[in-house]
C-alpha cells in the first residue's frame, strides 16, 4: 500500500481553489500585520548573517548589509519566521500528499545535464534582481499588486515579459 | 499576536498552499512561460483579486484603516529592472525565491542550488552596491503610489477591472492548455 502511495502522489489543487486559498492567506497577512508576504527579505538577512561570521569586517563596512548586522541579530525579524513557516508548511503539505522525492528536478526543460548550473545562475539573477526592486515575486509582485501599487504591477509586467522571452532560449530535452 | 507566532502561522499557510498548488515543481512553474500550464497566472491573479477586494471590504467596514497598509514606493524603473532579472532567473532557474524554499522542502536538490544562487546574487549586489545604488530608486513617480491614485479612479473600479481580467486569464489559459500538452501533474517524473 505504501509503495502504491509513493508511486502515486496526490494531485495538485485546482488553480482556482489554490488561488482563493492563497488570497485568504494574503488578506489575513495584511489584516494582521499591515504588510504582505515575502521571501527575499529573509535571504538578504541570511546573507548578512553568514557575512557576520565569515567576513565580519567587510560585512560591517558594507553599505548594504552593514545596517543589518549593527545590532548583531540580522535574522531577528518577522520575515525570518514567515520563511521558516513557509518551509514547515510546504514540508507538511508534501508529506501528506506523498510528494517528497529527493532528486535533481527540472532537467527536461532547464538545461539537461547542465541543470545544476541553470539552477545556480537562475538563483543568482533572481537574488540580484530582487535587491534592485527591493522585493521578489511574493513581496513586490503578489503583495504589491494586492494593494494596487504601481511598483507591484510594474514588477509583474516586467517579470512575465522577460520570463516569457528568456524561456524561449531554454531548449527542451527530447 | 506575537511576531514569532504570526510569522510561523501565516508563513506556514503560505508554504502549504504553494505546495498544494504544485509550486514546488520547477516543471510546473516554468510551464507558464512555455504557455502550456497556466497555473501560475491563474493562482496569482485569483489571490491578488481576492486580497484586493477583501481589503476594500475590510476598509469599508472599518476593520482595516485605509492608509495603514504598506504600499511599496513608486520606483518604477527599479521595479521593472528587478522584475526583469527575477523573471529571467525564474525562466532559467525554474523557481522564484519563495517557491525555491517549497521545492527544497519536497526534496528537490536543484531548489537548494537555486537558493545558494540567491545568496550569491545578494552578495554580488551588496558588493557593488555603492556603484549601483542609483538603480534602486530609478524611475520614481512622485505623485502616485497606486493605480487608483495615478488614474484618479476609485479602488472599486480597478478591482472590477481586475476581476474581468482574471476571468479572461482563466479563459485564455484553459484554451491554450487544451491546445498544448496541458498542465503538469504531480504524477509526472
Amino acid at each position: 500500500m505504501d509503495q502504491i502511495n509513493q508511486k502515486c502522489p496526490a494531485p495538485y489543487w485546482n488553480p482556482l481553489i489554490a488561488g482563493i486559498a492563497l488570497g485568504i492567506v494574503l488578506l489575513s497577512t495584511f489584516a494582521l500585520t499591515g504588510h504582505g508576504l515575502g521571501a527575499t527579505g529573509f535571504t538578504t538577512r541570511l546573507t548578512a548573517w553568514f557575512g557576520m561570521y565569515l567576513l565580519p569586517v567587510a560585512t560591517n563596512a558594507n553599505d548594504y548589509l552593514g545596517g543589518m548586522v549593527e545590532e548583531g541579530r540580522p535574522l531577528d525579524a518577522w520575515i525570518s519566521w514567515q520563511v521558516v513557516g513557509v518551509a514547515l508548511g510546504a514540508l507538511i503539505s508534501a508529506l501528506i500528499a506523498g510528494r517528497i522525492a529527493v532528486k535533481l528536478d527540472g532537467k527536461k526543460f532547464l538545461g539537461g545535464s547542465k541543470r545544476p548550473l541553470t539552477a545556480l545562475f537562475g538563483g543568482l539573477l533572481a537574488g540580484f534582481g530582487a535587491r534592485i526592486a527591493a522585493g521578489c515575486t511574493s513581496g513586490l509582485g503578489l503583495s504589491g499588486a494586492a494593494v494596487l501599487s504601481l511598483a507591484g504591477f510594474t514588477f509583474l509586467g516586467a517579470f512575465f515579459a522577460v520570463g516569457l522571452l528568456a524561456s524561449r532560449f531554454m531548449k527542451e530535452e527530447k | 499576536m506575537g511576531t514569532i507566532l504570526s510569522g510561523l502561522l501565516l508563513g506556514g499557510a503560505f508554504g502549504f498552499v504553494l505546495e498544494r498548488a504544485g509550486f514546488g515543481n520547477p516543471n510546473k512553474l516554468t510551464g507558464q512561460f512555455r504557455l502550456t500550464d497556466w497555473s501560475v497566472f491563474k493562482v496569482m491573479f485569483t489571490a491578488i483579486v481576492f486580497a484586493a477586494v477583501g481589503l476594500l471590504i475590510l476598509e469599508k467596514i472599518g476593520y482595516v484603516e485605509s492608509g495603514s497598509l504598506f504600499v511599496p514606493p513608486s520606483f518604477l524603473g527599479a521595479a521593472a529592472l528587478g522584475g526583469a532579472f527575477v523573471g529571467a532567473g525564474f525562466a532559467i532557474g525554474g523557481y522564484c525565491p519563495g517557491t525555491s524554499v517549497v521545492g527544497l522542502m519536497s526534496g528537490r536538490i536543484d531548489a537548494g542550488i537555486f537558493l545558494i544562487g540567491l545568496l550569491l546574487g545578494t552578495i554580488i549586489f551588496a558588493g557593488i552596491y555603492p556603484s549601483i545604488e542609483s538603480l534602486t530608486t530609478l524611475g520614481e513617480i512622485a505623485n502616485a503610489e497606486s493605480l487608483p491614485e495615478l488614474l484618479s479612479v476609485s479602488s472599486l473600479f480597478i478591482d472590477i477591472a481586475m476581476v474581468i481580467a482574471a476571468v479572461g486569464v482563466f479563459a485564455l489559459g484553459s484554451w491554450m492548455e487544451k491546445k498544448s500538452r496541458g498542465p503538469v501533474t504531480s504524477q509526472e517524473i
